[in-house]
C-alpha cells in the first residue's frame, strides 16, 4: 500500500544498531547469483511469514478497491467471482456514507471516546508507574506488579462479563442495593454513563500493563540528579516536576502519538459487545459501525468504503502527529534518516 | 537499553540519605491506593470462584453472587464438562491454541531470524514488507472476504492462519536474535553449519526465554479469539470458549446470540454461567506465573525497536 521509503525500519530508526558483520565481501558488488546461494536459506525462513501476510494482510488491503464497487456476492459462486462481475462506481459509496447520520455518529461518538480516554485514562498508567517505581519493597512491587498485569490478558468477552457479575442488572452492586432497599442502578446498560463505563473497563484492563514502558524509562532516569536536586533543596513535588517528568517525556510522546494516529480506534470487540445492550446512539464506533453495516446486512462495498475512510484518515493522523513530534525536537516513531 | 525494574540485591530497601523519610499520610494514601488497586482486581475473580463452587441454595440465600463461601458444590462443573457445549468448546479452543501457537512460533521464529542479517539479499525491502502490515491493518470487509473465498469458513484454520504472525512478536524475537554475539553465529559457520542448523542449534537454546513470552501472547490470542469465530464460525459446534461464554453470560447483551446458540434448553444457573468464567480464566492464570518474569524484557525490546 505504502512505498517502503515512508515505512519505519529499526535500520533507519537506530544508528546504533548492531554494525552488519564483518564478513568481507558484501554489498553491490557480489554478483546476485552467489548471494542467491549464499542467503536461500534465509529467504527460505522468510517465506512461510511472506506468504502468512501476503494472503492474510496484503491481499486484504488491496481488496480495499471493493469501496470503488457496487458489490454484489450474489454475482458468483465465491468472493473472486462476485469481485470481478460487480460493477464500478467511482466514489458512489462514500456519498452515501458522507450523507449518512449513523455513520457521523459513530464517527463522534469515536472522537468523544478517544478524547475522553486521553484525559481519563493515559496519565493513569504513568502515575501509577510512578508510585510503583518509589516503593521501596521489591517485594510488594513485584506483587503489585503481578497482579495489575493480569487482566491485560483476559479477552474483552471476559472483561465485559466481570462487569456484568460486578455492576449489570443482577450483580453484586444491584444486589448489594436492593438488599440495602435502595433502586439498584444498572451501570451496564445505561447509554448517559457509557462513556464512564467502557473507559473503567479499560482501566481495570490495561492500566498495570500500560506501566511497563513508564517503568523502563523511570529506571533509565540518572539517580545523580534527585540527589543534586535533593541537595539544592528540592522537595519531592518539585524533583517530580523537574526530574521525573521531563525524563518521562520522550516516552509520553511517543505512546500520545500512537494513540492519536490510532484515534479513531477505541477498541472494537469491547464496543460490539456492548453496543446492542446500551443502543447505538451511543456505543456505536466506527470499527462496529463497519461491521454493522457490511457483513451484518451484506452491504460490504459500503462496509469497505467507511473502512478505507477510517484507515486512510488514520494514517494521515499518524504522520502528522509524528511530523509534530519532529517540530518539538522529539524522536517520534521513527525518524529521517 | 539496559532495564533493572529490581533493583540489585543488598540495594533494596535502603532508602538514600537524602531523601526526606515519608510522611505518614503520604504513605497512607499509598497503602490504600495499592490496595484497592490488587483488590480491584483480584474481587471479581474470588467472587466468580466462589460463586461457581456454591451450591443452588447457598446462592438463592445470597440473592446472586456468593462472597463468602459456604461448602464446596462441583455440581456446576459436572454439568458443563459433562459433554454439550462448553465441553465441545473447550475442546476446540484448545485445539486452535495449540496448533494456533505452534504454527505461528514456527513461522514467527523463521522469519525473524531470515530478517536478523543486514546485509542478506533482499534485506531492507522483506524488513519494509514485514512492518508495513505493523502500521496498515488488514481491513474488514476484504478479509472477511478473502477467509471466505478461500473456503475457510467453518474450519480451525479461519481462526488459526490470520493471525499466524504478528509484526509485534515478530519484532521481538528479532530483536532478541540480534542481540546474539556474532561472534557464535560466525563461528558455527566457519564449521560449516548452515543457517537452518545454525538456527536450531545454536539460536533457539540460546533464546528460550524470549519464546516462552511470545509463545504466551500467541496462546493467549488464539485462546482470547472472539470476533474472528464470530465472523467466520457459522456452526454453533465450531464454537471456541470466548463466543460460548459470550452467549451464556452476555446473551441480550451482544448481537447475534438469538436463536438458541447455547445449544441448552433452559437458561443456564448462576453457578453454571460462573463456571463458565472460570473455565476460560483458568488456562491464563495458570499459565501467566510461569512466564510472567520474562514478559517484561519481552515487551520492552518490541517497544523500544518497533
Amino acid at each position: 500500500m505504502s512505498e517502503p521509503a515512508v515505512v519505519v525500519g529499526p535500520e533507519r530508526a537506530r544508528p546504533d544498531d548492531p554494525a552488519p558483520p564483518a564478513r568481507a565481501p558484501r554489498g553491490r558488488r557480489v554478483p546476485l547469483v552467489s548471494r542467491l546461494r549464499r542467503d536461500w536459506q534465509m529467504l527460505a525462513m522468510v517465506a512461510p511469514g511472506f506468504l502468512v501476510l501476503l494472503i492474510f494482510s496484503y491481499l486484504p488491503i488491496a481488496g480495499n478497491v471493493i469501496a470503488f464497487q457496487d458489490y454484489n456476492p450474489y454475482l458468483g459462486d465465491n468472493p473472486w467471482a462476485a469481485f470481478t462481475h460487480s460493477n464500478w462506481i467511482g466514489f458512489g459509496q462514500f456519498q452515501l456514507l458522507f450523507d449518512d447520520p449513523a455513520f457521523w455518529d459513530a464517527f463522534r461518538n469515536t472522537l468523544a471516546i478517544t478524547a475522553f480516554q486521553l484525559v481519563f485514562f493515559f496519565p493513569l498508567p504513568i502515575l501509577l508507574a510512578v508510585m510503583l517505581h518509589n516503593l521501596l519493597s521489591s517485594r510488594l512491587r513485584g506483587l503489585v506488579q503481578t497482579v495489575v498485569y493480569l487482566p491485560h490478558f483476559f479477552s474483552w468477552v471476559l472483561v465485559v462479563s466481570f462487569f456484568v457479575a460486578m455492576l449489570g442488572g443482577a450483580g453484586l452492586l444491584a444486589q448489594t442495593m436492593r438488599e440495602a432497599g435502595m433502586q439498584p442502578w444498572n451501570v451496564m446498560t445505561n447509554p448517559d454513563t457509557f462513556i464512564v463505563l467502557v473507559t473503567a473497563e479499560a482501566v481495570w484492563k490495561d492500566v498495570g500493563w500500560g506501566t511497563i514502558v513508564f517503568l523502563a524509562a523511570l529506571s533509565t532516569i540518572d539517580q545523580n540528579l534527585y540527589e543534586a536536586a535533593a541537595a539544592d533543596g528540592a522537595g519531592r513535588w518539585r524533583r517530580l516536576w523537574h526530574i521525573t517528568l521531563p525524563g518521562l517525556r520522550p516516552v509520553v510522546v511517543l505512546l500520545l502519538i500512537l494513540r492519536l494516529g490510532d484515534a479513531l480506534s477505541v477498541g472494537f470487540e469491547q464496543f460490539l459487545l456492548q453496543r446492542d445492550a446500551v443502543g447505538r446512539q451511543a456505543a456505536e464506533v466506527l470499527d462496529t459501525f463497519v461491521y454493522h453495516f457490511s457483513i451484518a446486512t451484506g452491504n460490504y462495498g459500503y462496509g469497505a468504503a467507511a473502512g478505507l475512510f477510517k484507515a486512510v484518515v488514520g494514517l494521515v493522523l499518524i504522520l502528522a502527529a509524528n511530523r509534530v513530534a519532529h517540530l518539538l525536537g522529539e524522536r517520534g516513531i521513527y525518524s529521517k534518516s | 537499553m539496559t532495564v533493572t525494574i529490581r533493583r540489585p540485591p543488598g540495594a533494596r530497601a535502603r532508602r538514600p540519605a537524602w531523601e526526606e523519610p515519608p510522611t505518614p499520610l503520604g504513605q497512607g494514601v499509598k497503602a490504600v491506593l495499592l490496595t484497592l488497586l490488587v483488590l480491584g482486581v483480584l474481587f471479581p475473580l474470588w467472587v466468580v470462584l466462589v460463586t461457581s463452587l456454591s451450591s443452588r441454595q447457598t446462592i438463592a440465600d445470597a440473592g446472586g453472587l456468593v462472597v463468602v463461601p459456604k461448602g464446596i458444590d462441583t455440581s456446576a462443573y459436572q454439568t458443563i464438562l459433562a459433554g454439550g457445549a462448553v465441553t465441545r468448546a473447550l475442546w476446540i479452543s484448545t485445539l486452535v491454541t495449540v496448533c494456533g501457537t505452534a504454527i505461528a512460533l514456527t513461522v514467527t521464529v523463521l522469519a525473524a531470524y531470515g530478517l536478523s542479517r543486514p546485509g542478506s539479499l533482499g534485506h531492507r525491502w522483506l524488513l519494509a514488507y514485514f512492518l508495513v502490515p505493523f502500521l496498515v491493518y488488514p481491513p474488514l470487509v476484504p478479509r472477511y472476504l478473502v477467509v471466505t473465498g478461500l473456503g475457510l469458513k467453518d474450519t480451525i484454520w479461519a481462526l488459526v492462519l490470520p493471525p499466524a504472525i504478528s509484526v509485534f512478536n515478530l519484532v521481538v524475537v528479532r530483536g532478541f536474535f540480534q542481540g546474539i554475539p556474532q561472534e557464535l553465529l560466525d563461528s558455527a559457520r566457519i564449521d560449516g553449519a548452515s543457517d537452518f542448523r545454525t538456527l536450531a542449534r545454536i539460536v533457539l537454546p540460546l533464546s528460550r526465554a524470549v519464546i516462552a513470552v511470545v509463545g504466551l501472547f500467541y496462546a493467549v490470542s488464539y485462546w482470547n479469539v472472539w470476533f474472528d469465530a464470530l465472523l467466520f464460525m457459522d456452526r454453533n459446534d465450531m464454537y471456541p470458549i470466548q463466543r460460548v461464554l459470550q452467549s451464556y453470560l452476555l446473551a441480550g447483551q451482544a448481537p447475534h446470540t438469538a436463536g438458541g446458540t447455547t445449544g441448552v434448553s433452559m437458561p443456564p444457573t448462576e453457578a453454571v454461567k460462573m463456571a463458565v468464567v472460570v473455565l476460560t480464566v483458568a488456562p491464563i492464570v495458570a499459565v501467566y506465573p510461569f512466564v510472567q518474569r520474562h514478559f517484561i524484557k519481552g515487551v520492552l525490546i518490541g517497544a523500544v525497536k518497533g
